[in-house]
């Protein structure tokens, strides 16, 4: 059995098919990306797994549990956690209050305690914090620890999401488009963190990324969207050299080139 | 300057940061105690009134500061929290059992009309909140049986475990009165904000979305953030009806709702202390601005003058200071901390764009 | 006969909501912000009016002042935006929420202190009387303010479908960036849009006169129109009008047929109603925000 698995998924808006009849894999330890122009419906894949929509048929399993019985925030729960787009971090308050609030599916006082502020409640304090700090470590945030996220340049905002997603100890981390927006550095940075994600932390990481040359570094496997349906799928080399992925991105003409996906 | 040497995870934890952050409340909280000595029982009603005005305020803060819900229908919660108070005392309830149940009345009955109201959302939450507020005068008069309608009902002394407290005797003793609840309320306001509950507060504030992928409940968390506000607000509006001696549906009226938001934005909007320094704002500006007519020889009370002046001070704090009284001291703590390396554009608003709430 | 007489008064107050609420939508529509001041607006275009137009204040005669009202309110409008409006825009909702209550409070004082909060009554040509045909009592005021009120959304629509500043308008309050893309200078068009609300309040604000006495607190039954709006669905500007009239005949009936003291409920309680069971007015559907 595999972790994730997406069985034969479609998902329409009005007349437009955005997912169609879309079915993948993802067994743990994994790096899996995937690929495709823009609009192809990678987010859109993402946000079916988050729950933000509701496929009309088909499944998605994770650890064999249905995740589509479940609401939005009762799926972090499983050990799925995500990052956005377009970052959506809590922008009002400080990075470790961010990455705190990744904690959230482990906090275990009751309302009543916390208002009172039992000594649980300053014991699980403390434990977050030990946790949290365990990331802000591993990604080198210690410098932001008290900045506010509305002051924060676009590159350490993108680190503090992935920070968050960290926090909530994930078996699954959802990465959309971790490279975007980010210098040569800062996605070299990425690029190792990710290794190490899977390495030290043993996550399994599903990431979207337009970035060919991150994604055939740090992935053992790709898929390639296009208008929503599956196009290739293999490893990063297969998928780059396959006619259709190569039609897709470049046009027919582009094939009989024998040219290449950069 | 001053430098934070942090060597443990409680130094954040803890209610105050350092020795001298600690010794300043602690010297407040003296002040306040010693207030009764310093001051004639006037201005310690004043005071009192301050105070009544703070819980109230720190119940809309928790949700519109803290949690990013607009309420503009307060003062029905006031008026549930006075009216059940009053009820409860006139059927010989103890008091403190009776004050603390309007609280938790409140506090469901606030929750439970959260759970269909929290559907919508900014604008639309206001002006059903709106609503809410201007039925609440409708309702109190048709529940004329109960709530003696536009007669009003006169507040019954308060008796603690056997000694009577009344409004007019004893200015003294309500006040302390009043002290208690506030620090009481502040204390668990801010228990909250370092917990759990209180960081999902401020995460579906700032980002509804990616508060449910990180395991959030948005619905109840703000219908628990709508009861607590409902709660605190509820305490408020009892003692502020104990305090005024006597009430009717005009002293809940929807303009007390709107007093309310425009006090906590003046104060500073998501900070504990803006809750109280609107407070000071709301109870002096009446007795400011009869000096300052008096000064211009005119005698008479001008209608309106006391809403339109706050109007003004309202619409020059969002322009110019958004982040209310508070905010602004904050920046003038800030550049005598550093002083004399501060620069203007430290405090320099980040452009922000209009994030729509109109669904595509 | 005495539904069609509680038919026809209720249709010319639902008239006056109904243009309260088309200022809201305009202003909401264009620039995402709700004017919680539009029924000060329309009070204060109903003050402006009759300071112009009474004797006892400038005696200018009135179709000669109307001009100049819509000027006056209009470039209000416009200022407002500018000075006040823009400032806040990108701020969080709460701030624009305030900011409006704030001027309608601001409003209702300096009218207070020019005008006097005494009632008065405008000379309006459309202050026309009473007429009895049989048992029929008909305020022709009433009916005056129906015709208008058709009159003026008939421009209104004339305004959006055929002129170059209509259309802008309306591409602007659809998508913003796209508009601006095109050249289409949004800001000044904002502007503009709130110059419109307070030339439609300030008709508002004359039928409102010319129905009965006028004092500072008119401006509350902007609540109603709020009610008006939101049945409305928000968006829609032929759904604002006949969310008024819905509002407006609604009350009398309710006044007529149900015990004292519920009929003042009415309104607010179909308010409520409509959001909890179709948050998004009557017609509307619904969809969730992209991420």
């Amino acid at each position: 059995m595999s972790l994730l698995e997406i069985d034969s998924v479609t998902l329409k808006f009005g007349g437009v098919t955005a997912v169609n009849n879309l079915s993948m894999r993802v067994e743990e330890g994994q790096v899996f990306a995937l690929v495709g122009p823009n609009g192809a419906g990678k987010s859109t894949v993402f946000n079916l797994i988050s729950r933000f929509y509701t496929p009309v048929n088909g499944s998605i399993t994770f650890d064999g549990k249905d995740v589509l019985k479940m609401a939005p925030h009762e799926v972090p729960n499983l050990g799925i956690a995500r990052t956005f787009q377009n970052i959506e971090l809590f922008h009002q308050a400080t990075v470790l209050q961010n990455l705190l609030v990744g904690r959230h599916r482990h906090r275990q006082t009751n309302m009543i305690a916390q208002m009172l502020h039992l000594p649980s409640v300053r014991a699980e304090e403390r434990a977050h914090r030990h946790a949290v700090e365990e990331v802000i470590d591993f990604l080198d945030l210690q410098p932001y620890r008290n900045s506010r996220i509305a002051g924060l340049p676009y590159g350490v905002r993108k680190v503090v999401e992935l920070g968050r997603a960290l926090a909530s100890k994930p078996r699954l981390l959802l990465l959309d488009e971790p490279a975007s927006g980010l210098s040569v550095e800062e996605t070299q940075n990425m690029r190792w963190w990710i290794d190490d994600i899977r390495r030290q932390m043993g996550i399994t990481v599903l990431m979207v990324e337009h970035d060919m040359g991150l994604v055939s570094k740090v992935c053992d496997r790709v898929l390639a969207l296009a208008d929503g349906a599956k196009l290739a799928e293999g490893t990063p080399a297969e998928v780059q050299s396959h006619p259709k992925v190569i039609e897709a991105y470049l046009g027919t003409n582009a094939v009989s080139k024998g040219g290449k996906v950069a | 300057m001053k430098f934070h040497f942090k060597t443990d995870y409680d130094q954040d934890i803890r209610l105050f940061p350092d020795w001298w952050n600690f010794t300043l409340y602690a010297a407040l909280l003296v002040l306040a105690l010693a207030l009764p000595l310093l001051i004639d029982p006037f201005f310690l009603g004043e005071a009192t009134n301050v105070l009544i005005w703070a819980i109230a305020g720190l119940g809309l803060m928790l949700l519109t500061g803290q949690t990013g819900q607009v309420s503009l229908g307060h003062s029905a919660f006031m008026a549930l929290g006075c009216y059940s108070c009053v009820l409860m005392m006139e059927a010989n309830v103890p008091f403190v059992l009776a004050f603390l149940l309007a609280g938790v009345i409140t506090g469901v009955v606030g929750a439970l009309i959260a759970i269909p109201a929290l559907k919508l959302h900014g604008v639309y939450l206001a002006i059903a909140t709106l609503a809410l507020a201007i039925l609440a005068d409708d309702i109190i008069v048709l529940l004329k049986e109960w709530t003696d309608g536009v007669n009003g009902k006169m507040s019954p002394p308060i008796d603690l475990f056997g000694y009577e407290i009344n409004r007019w005797n004893n200015p003294v003793e309500w006040y302390y009165l009043v002290l208690v609840v506030v620090l009481m309320v502040t204390l668990f306001y801010r228990n909250l904000l370092r917990a759990p509950l209180g960081r999902a507060f401020a995460a579906v504030r700032d980002s509804e979305i990616s508060a449910q992928a990180m395991g959030v409940n948005v619905a109840q968390t703000k219908t628990i953030a709508f009861g607590i506000s409902c709660a605190i607000t509820g305490l408020g509006g009892a003692l502020m009806g104990l305090f005024a001696g006597a009430f009717n549906n005009e002293t809940f009226n929807f303009l007390l709702s709107i007093q309310l938001l425009m006090m906590i934005v003046v104060g500073g909007l998501g900070f504990i202390h803006g809750a109280f320094l609107g407070a000071v704002v709301i109870a002096f500006l009446p007795q400011v601005l009869s000096m300052t007519t008096d000064l211009f020889g005119r005698g008479v009370a001008i209608p309106g003058l006391e809403s339109g002046v706050f109007g003004v001070i309202l619409i020059l704090f969002i322009l110019f200071e958004p982040m209310g009284l508070y905010g602004r001291w904050l920046k003038i703590r800030v550049f005598l901390e550093l002083f004399p390396f501060a620069r203007k554009d430290m405090f320099k608003r980040q452009k922000s764009y209009l994030k729509t709430e109109r669904l595509r | 006969m005495e539904v069609l007489q509680l038919l026809i008064s209720g249709l010319a107050n639902g008239c006056v909501y109904g243009l309260i609420a088309l200022g809201f939508v305009l202003i909401y529509k264009a620039t995402e912000a709700v004017n919680f001041a539009q029924g000060d607006f329309m009070m204060l275009g109903a003050f402006v009016t009759l300071g112009l137009v009474n004797p006892e204040y400038a005696g200018i005669p009135f179709w000669l002042a109307l001009p100049l009202v819509f000027i006056i309110m209009g470039l209000l409008g416009y200022l407002l935006d500018i000075v006040v409006l823009r400032a806040v825009f990108g701020q969080s909702q709460v701030a624009v929420i305030i900011v409006t209550i704030a001027l309608g409070f601001v409003i209702r004082f300096a009218v207070g202190e020019i005008w006097g909060h005494e009632p008065q009554s405008l000379r309006s040509p459309l202050a026309l009387g009473d007429v009895r045909i049989g048992d029929l009592v008909l305020g022709l005021a009433d009916i005056a303010v129906i015709i208008v009120t058709l009159i003026m959304t008939l421009l209104l629509w004339q305004f959006f479908q055929h002129t170059k500043m209509g259309l802008a308008m309306q591409a602007a309050s659809q998508n913003q960036m796209a508009a601006y893309y095109m050249g289409i200078p949004v800001k000044r068009i904002q502007g503009m849009v709130w110059a419109l609300a307070g030339i439609v309040a300030a008709v508002a604000g004359i039928l409102y006169a010319s129905k009965g006495a006028l004092d500072p607190t008119a401006g509350f039954i902007g609540i109603k129109a709020f009610a008006a709006a939101v049945i409305g669905g928000f968006g829609s500007l032929p759904g604002a009008l006949l969310g008024g009239l819905i509002v407006g005949v609604i009350e009398p009936f309710a006044a007529r047929y149900l015990p004292p003291g519920w009929s003042q409920i009415a309104p607010y309680a179909l308010l409520i109603a409509v959001l909890l069971f179709r948050p998004h007015g009557l017609f509307a559907q619904v969809r969730a925000k992209k991420v």
